[in-house]
Formats: structure tokens, C-alpha cells, sequence
């Protein structure tokens, strides 16, 4: 094990792979500090900008892009109570009146040492728990992924923002019937192609990543104009306040990670809950752990409400990285982009990957964490200077996006085709994000639907058709049983909130 | 702005331009790649590790490449055939499945809608058991498959009526067993073949050599039989399947076409080139790193040889009852 350590540092190190760490966490931190825009979209612009890069530069490049674009995020959410993404909305909470304050430097210089220590932490978690789940997931059955994978998808529903179970659940439909367009892999006949030679393969992903984020993220950034307070601004323009932490301060943050990390990374390593509701958990966590007058800060700029999610929803991103890495099951739409990127460089993450090449499985897991080194190094003494490109028009950066996303899709596959496929799923996705339909769920189902359909499939060939193995096996009655809790969660808190209503009409 | 060396080196790696130029005449002046398949694909590999072998080597002195995607191939071959009289300097890569997929009616055209220039690298299948199997050899394994068919189930990387379930089913035939009842699970790649044989809910394994030669070595698996004509010098304590009785021979290969009606003095050209680039070093280090095994065929050979295992296909088809259009 320490040997491959070795090897993945070894690689990380070289001049041209920490140019690309570099140039990933700065082109990561820009694009998610755009409102809207978060590492999905990051992540969906790079896969094809590293096509025929050596497998260690693609992926380390990644990794710089992914803890970037989270960063950047996180300073959105700070600087001007925007978060770009879901996962540093609980940022904000405390994050954005430090900076009203006037403390907008102490609030990014704290995000950046939460995110780091969360980062770090989760990767030694991640050292530990990678090795004895692949070992475990050499038993696993087509049986147990399929019921891996219905259990991913009921999580990421489940999980979703309150009142948004069903919608969630309607965008993973809609996923599932997209991945099953093309050739069916089982019997070799084809579906739902019309006829059109282009449908023959099917929709790629990054076609359906693109269009269902990067495109239409941008196309939202354009009709949802947000207010932004004069403070943040100023601070965008140069006056941040001091960096610096008080010991004070330090303390408060210290133990408020030590809590967070261990939580986060747990949650994350569930399949279908990510570094969102690790970040929201965490900042409930803290808020109820504190008493008397640290609680009572929590609202007005706490730091430990602060450091709380921040440390969470590094933990979680890293923990992700375990189903995905071990089991080649994405758990997050993140990790399905990830999945996606990771295949372009002809790395199929699963047990066998740990087992025939643990070269580079360690050196995805160094890179990763490399990512997030770089990232604290070079970010904290350029904040200043990169929160201004906030202040940079969106005439011209959202045209940008909009024809990196265009032909990035074109130069892998060079089929105009795609371009049109492209901005059909753009319009769609468009017109339902602003019905507040969340996308995470589509471009989970539409990975993992395929794979999905195969293991059942097998299994079904396997057991000579029978179902039984769901109760025989005894790993698949475990994970079904699980997917039926989770699946209980909407359903009860809903019978709670109707219970409440009726009580209160009867009151 | 001052532009230092070392710069300029960074800048030429990152873009990954050769870095001296060819030396003396090359052999040909440009081969443009036409890949059918999407970027990182099989197909992908072959064709820019051929090119970067061809042009480092000095025997081509360019090279570009162009991937489309579609219709297993089909959209490729079609393009290919529509813009003949303009591809005289392109050759497409192509591999078995072209003789399956056309047969199957994926797509309209065959090889003989092209000029087929070569046969560069090949791969035998193996049938491969667990280490702790009950299987011992070959013939075990037809024995249990006898008593019980649904008893073995095989696993293979390609769908139903594919690459896979077609050596395994020629297998099985070939001792008269009933090539319609072989228990055939699909994967979606030979890696994900080798995990579900490894985690037990498979018996036997029909893949590529290249793909399990590794861990026989290592005892992580064990391979039964390979489709070679002779006993292997990789392997040579593992018998044919012919050996076994069942008489079957298959290599899964991949090679390169022109377009049709390319002059025949061009079309040797290029072979001969493919030919010179197996001494080259630049060859030897594309090949080393990906495990490919060298299968030279040339000009009438490769058509000789595409003919008789289309005919083999063909006839494996008709035992199991697959529909074919010719």
C-alpha cells in the first residue's frame, strides 16, 4: 500500500503534472465561483480538453478543476450570498453576514482552512476504508449492484430538498428512459433509435452532462440576475479585511472540523447523499452542540457554523470517491461526472481496478488530495484577486461557457448531430430548472441506468429468471431493506406535515 | 516577451508535438485515420499508437486522425465508401466485429466494400476458470456442461451473438454439444467478465488472452484452453481447444482498410510501411505498453483470412440460430 502511495506522489510531483494542478485549481476555483455554476459543469468542460492527456496529468488536472470549482463556490456563497452550487448553500448561512461585516477575508481564509481540513481527513479516511471495501467488493454480485444501484437512486431522491422528493423521482425516470436509448447490450437490438444512424450508440454522457449543466447553468445565470449587496461588492473590488484568524478564533474552528470531518465523510460515502446534506447536517450538528453565547452568534457570522459545512461537504466529496472507486458506482451526480471523466482516460474504477492496477489507483487517490493541497497553498494568498473576476461581465463570460460546453461535445465525437442533441437537452433542461426540477437525479440515472439494467439482467440470467435473489442473498436483503427505510423518509415526513395541517385546521 | 527554452520544451510536451523531426525520406507522406469509434475507445488505441509508432519511426512523415462514431462502426465504413475518391491517403482501423456486425445486418456493407490492407495485431480467446473451480480441464468442463448445460454459466464481454459468446459457443459445439443451450452472461467489458467470474456467479470465462495472461501467471486465475491453431510460447503448458476435441480456431484481430478502388500500388505501399514499423522501437514501445500481440497479414493474405473466418462466423450463426443476412 505505502508503496503505491509512493508511486502516486512520485507522479503528482512531476513540474508538468503540478502546472496542471495549478492551471485545473484556478480554471476550478473561476468557473465555480459563477453563480449557478458548479463542478459538475467544471468537471463536464475539462473531460474533453484532457482527451489524449497521459491518464495521471487528465486526473490530477481534474482533481485541481473539482476542489477548485468547490472552493469557488464557497466564495460565491461568502462574497455575494450566491452559492454555486447546492453544496455551499449552509455556507452562506454564516459565511455571507462575516462579509457583510466586513470580515470577507476572515470568511474565506476560514472556508479555506475547513475545506482543507475536511479534504485532508476525509483522504485518510478514504486511505483506510478504500482498501477493505475492495476487498469486500470482489464478492459482490450482479444481484448486489443492481440493488446497490436502486438504492443510490431512491437516496438521491429521498434526499433531495424538502418538497422535491417527487420531482427528484421524476427526473430519475426521466434519466433511465434516456440511458436506455441505442443498443441493448444483453441481446444486441436496438431501441428507440427511429431509425437515425446517430441514435445507434445511444446519447454519450458528456452530451447529457453538458447540455443538462454546463449549457443550461449558463443559460440560468443569464435569466436570474441576483442582487448583490454593496459590501460583498466592495469586497470583490480589493477590501477584504485581514486574513489573518485570532487564537480566539482558531479555537473555536479547531474542534467544530474535528467534528465535522468524520460526519461528513460518512454521509458522503452513502450512496445518494452528498456533499449537500452532509454540509446542511453538519451546520445542524454544530448549531445544536453549541450553548449559550456561541449559539446565540450562530445567524450573525459564527465561525464554527461556518467552519462546520465547509469541513462536511470536503469530507463528503472525498468519501464519494469510495463507492465510486471500489465499486465503480457513482453515488453522486459529482462522482458520475467524475465516473465519466475517469473513463475517458480508459480507467474503469470497480474491484478489479484496486486489484490489477493499484498504480493508478493510488495515484487517482494522491491526485485528489494533491488537488486540495495546491488548492490551499495557492488560493488563500490569491483571494483578492480572484474574487474581482466576479466583478467581470457575464456579456462575456457566459458566451464562453456556452461555446466551450458546444465544442467540447463537437471535438470528441464530431458529429453535428450531437450539437443539436445538445441544445434540445439544454431547452429541456432549462424549462424545467426554472419549475425547480433538480437535475442531479437525471444524470445520475442516466449513468447509472444502463448499468443498472445490465446487472439485473444478469442476475435474472443467473437465477434463471427467478427475482428470489433480493431475500436469498443475504447482501441484497441488507441493501433492500435499507432502500425501503430511506424510501420512508419523504413518506413520513409528509404524513408528519399533513398531520400538522389537519391538527391545525381541527385547532 | 522572452521566450526561454525550457518554456518552449514545456509548451512542446504539453501539446505532445514530436520533439525531433523524422530522419531521412519517409516511406509515405500523410495517413489520415479514420477511427469508427469515439476517442479512447479499442479502435481509438490501435490507430494512434500505429500512427505515433509510424511517424516517430521516420516511416510516415504525417499523421492526423479523425474519429466517427456510430452504428458500431457502420456510419465510419459508409462515409469511407460515399468520399472513396478522395481517401486515398486514409485508412480506417477495424477489428472482428466487423465480420459479426455485417453479418448480423448492423450494417449494409462488408469488407469486400473495402480494400483490405492489413492484419497488424491479433488476440487469441482463452476459457478461463477460478483457481479453486471444480474444473480441472477442458473436457471437465464439457462433461458438467453435458450432464446440465444451465449448470456452467459463461461469462463474456460482448452482448448475446457477439465476439465472446461465439468462441464459447463454438467451444461447446465442437464436441457436439448443443451450441443453443450454452448459459451465456453478457458484461459490458472483459474486465467486468473476470469480476463476476471472480465473485462466483459464473463458472467459466470466455475472453481475450491478452486480457487474463497476467493473473494465469500469477495464479489469480486459471486459463483451460486457447483458440490458437498450435500450443502457445507464452503458455506452453495450456493445450489448444483443438487438442481437447473440439475443433475450433479464432483470433480476434485488428487491422487496417482503405477506401475502396484505391490503386493497388498505394494500397502495398501502406502495407509495406505497417510491415517495416514491427523492427522499429517506437513500435516495440506502443506494443510493449499495451500488451498487444503481433499478427502480420498482409494485402491477399488478410483478405484470404477475413473470407475463411467470415465463413466460420456465418456457419456458428446458423448452428445457434442467429440470423444472418448473408
Amino acid at each position: 500500500m505505502s508503496e503505491g502511495i509512493l508511486i502516486g506522489l512520485s507522479t503528482a510531483m512531476q513540474p508538468l503534472n503540478l502546472l496542471m494542478v495549478f492551471v485545473g485549481c484556478f480554471a476550478g476555483t473561476f468557473i465555480g465561483m459563477l453563480p449557478g455554476l458548479g463542478p459538475i459543469s467544471a468537471i463536464a468542460l475539462m473531460i474533453p480538453i484532457t482527451y489524449g492527456f497521459d491518464p495521471a496529468a487528465g486526473m490530477i488536472l481534474m482533481a485541481g478543476v473539482y476542489y477548485g470549482a468547490v472552493f469557488g463556490g464557497s466564495t460565491s456563497s461568502i462574497l455575494i450570498n450566491a452559492p454555486g452550487i447546492a453544496g455551499t448553500v449552509a455556507t452562506a448561512f454564516e459565511g455571507y453576514p462575516l462579509a457583510q461585516r466586513g470580515d470577507a477575508g476572515k470568511a474565506l481564509a476560514i472556508a479555506a482552512y475547513a475545506s482543507f481540513a475536511g479534504g485532508t481527513i476525509g483522504a485518510v479516511l478514504l486511505l483506510a476504508a478504500a482498501p477493505a471495501l475492495a476487498a469486500v467488493a470482489l464478492s459482490f454480485q450482479s444481484a448486489d449492484y443492481f440493488a446497490l444501484m436502486v438504492l443510490g437512486l431512491t437516496a438521491v431522491s429521498a434526499f433531495a430538498a424538502r418538497g422535491q422528493f417527487l420531482k427528484a423521482m421524476m427526473m430519475t425516470v426521466v434519466g433511465l428512459m434516456l440511458a436506455t436509448v441505442g443498443q441493448d447490450v444483453s441481446s444486441d437490438t436496438y431501441r428507440f433509435t427511429f431509425g437515425q444512424v446517430d441514435l445507434l450508440d445511444g446519447f454519450s454522457f458528456l452530451l447529457i452532462a453538458m447540455a443538462t449543466f454546463a449549457l443550461s447553468e449558463a443559460l440560468m445565470v443569464v435569466l436570474r440576475r441576483q442582487m448583490v449587496a454593496p459590501e460583498a461588492l466592495a469586497a470583490t473590488k480589493g477590501h477584504m479585511g485581514s486574513l489573518a484568524l485570532s487564537r480566539g478564533e482558531i479555537r473555536e474552528m479547531v474542534p467544530a472540523i474535528l467534528r465535522a470531518s468524520p460526519f461528513g465523510f460518512l454521509i458522503g460515502v452513502l450512496p445518494g447523499a452528498g456533499a449537500t446534506i452532509a454540509s446542511f447536517l453538519a451546520y445542524g450538528m454544530e448549531r445544536n452542540v453549541a450553548r449559550g453565547e456561541a449559539k446565540a452568534r450562530f445567524g450573525k457570522g459564527s465561525v464554527r457554523g461556518l467552519a462546520a459545512p465547509e469541513t462536511a461537504n470536503n469530507a463528503a466529496s472525498t468519501g464519494s470517491f469510495v463507492p465510486l472507486l471500489t465499486l465503480g458506482i457513482p453515488g453522486s451526480g459529482t462522482t458520475a461526472v467524475m465516473l465519466g471523466a475517469l473513463l475517458s482516460f480508459g480507467i474503469q474504477p470497480g474491484p478489479s481496478l484496486f486489484q490489477d492496477r493499484p498504480e493508478v489507483f493510488w495515484s487517482v487517490i494522491v491526485s485528489m488530495y494533491l488537488g486540495n493541497v495546491i488548492l490551499l497553498i495557492l488560493n488563500l494568498p490569491l483571494i483578492p484577486y480572484i474574487a474581482r473576476l466576479l466583478t467581470l461581465p457575464r456579456q462575456i463570460l457566459v458566451p464562453l461557457i456556452l461555446f466551450f460546453s458546444l465544442i467540447g461535445v463537437y471535438l470528441v465525437s464530431f458529429n453535428p448531430f450531437d450539437i443539436q442533441a445538445m441544445v434540445a437537452f439544454a431547452a429541456f433542461a432549462l424549462v424545467f430548472r426554472l419549475m425547480d426540477y433538480p437535475m442531479a437525479p437525471l444524470i445520475l440515472a442516466f449513468v447509472l441506468g444502463r448499468l443498472m439494467e445490465e446487472n439485473l439482467r444478469r442476475a435474472l440470467l443467473i437465477n434463471d429468471g427467478s427475482i428470489s435473489f433480493l431475500w436469498e442473498r443475504p447482501i441484497c436483503l441488507g441493501i433492500t431493506i435499507v432502500t425501503i427505510v430511506v424510501l420512508a423518509v419523504p413518506i413520513f415526513d409528509w404524513w408528519r406535515q399533513r398531520r400538522v395541517v389537519t391538527a391545525g385546521e381541527g385547532g | 516577451m522572452v521566450v526561454t527554452r525550457r518554456l518552449l520544451l514545456a509548451t512542446t510536451l504539453a501539446l505532445g508535438l514530436p520533439l525531433a523531426a523524422p530522419q531521412a525520406e519517409p516511406m509515405v507522406e500523410s495517413i489520415h485515420f479514420l477511427i469508427p469509434g469515439g476517442a479512447g475507445g479499442g479502435w481509438d488505441g490501435t490507430a494512434r499508437g500505429t500512427g505515433q509508432a509510424l511517424v516517430r519511426s521516420g516511416l510516415l512523415g504525417n499523421a492526423s486522425y479523425e474519429n466517427m462514431s456510430g452504428g458500431g462502426g457502420g456510419k465510419a465504413i459508409a462515409h469511407l465508401i460515399e468520399t472513396a475518391d478522395r481517401q486515398h491517403d486514409t485508412l480506417m482501423v477495424n477489428s472482428t466485429p466487423i465480420i459479426i456486425r455485417s453479418l448480423r445486418g448492423n450494417f449494409p456493407q462488408s469488407f469486400r466494400d473495402l480494400t483490405p490492407i492489413a492484419g497488424t495485431i491479433g488476440d487469441y480467446a482463452a476459457m478461463v476458470v477460478r483457481p479453486d473451480s471444480p474444473f480441472e480441464t477442458w473436457q471437465d468442463v464439457v462433461a458438467a456442461f453435458e450432464q446440465d448445460p444451465r449448470s456452467v454459466k459463461v461469462a463474456g464481454g460482448s452482448v448475446r451473438g457477439g465476439m465472446d459468446h461465439l468462441v464459447a459457443a463454438l467451444a461447446f459445439a465442437g464436441t457436439g454439444g448443443d451450441p443453443m443451450s450454452v448459459a451465456y452472461v453478457p458484461y459490458d467489458a472483459g474486465g467486468d467478465a473476470r469480476a463476476g467470474l471472480l465473485s462466483g456467479e459464473t463458472d467459466l470465462l470466455s475472453t481475450g488472452l491478452g486480457e487474463v495472461l497476467e493473473q494465469h501467471k500469477s495464479g489469480d486465475l486459471r486459463v483451460l484452453a486457447v483458440s490458437a491453431e498450435e500450443r502457445l510460447d507464452t503458455l506452453p503448458d495450456v493445450p489448444t481447444l483443438r487438442e481437447t476435441g473440439s475443433d475450433v480456431t479464432f483470433v480476434n484481430w485488428r487491422g487496417f482498410f482503405g477506401a475502396p478502388g484505391l490503386p493497388e500500388d498505394l494500397a502495398d505501399r501502406y502495407a509495406v510501411m505497417l510491415e517495416a514499423m514491427y523492427e522499429t522501437e517506437a513500435w516495440e514501445e506502443v506494443r510493449a505498453r499495451n500488451g498487444w500481440v503481433e499478427i502480420f497479414t498482409p494485402r491477399a493474405e488478410f483478405t484470404d483470412f477475413l473470407e475463411q473466418q467470415e465463413a466460420e462466423v456465418a456457419d456458428m450463426f446458423e448452428r445457434l440460430g442467429v440470423e444472418t443476412v448473408r
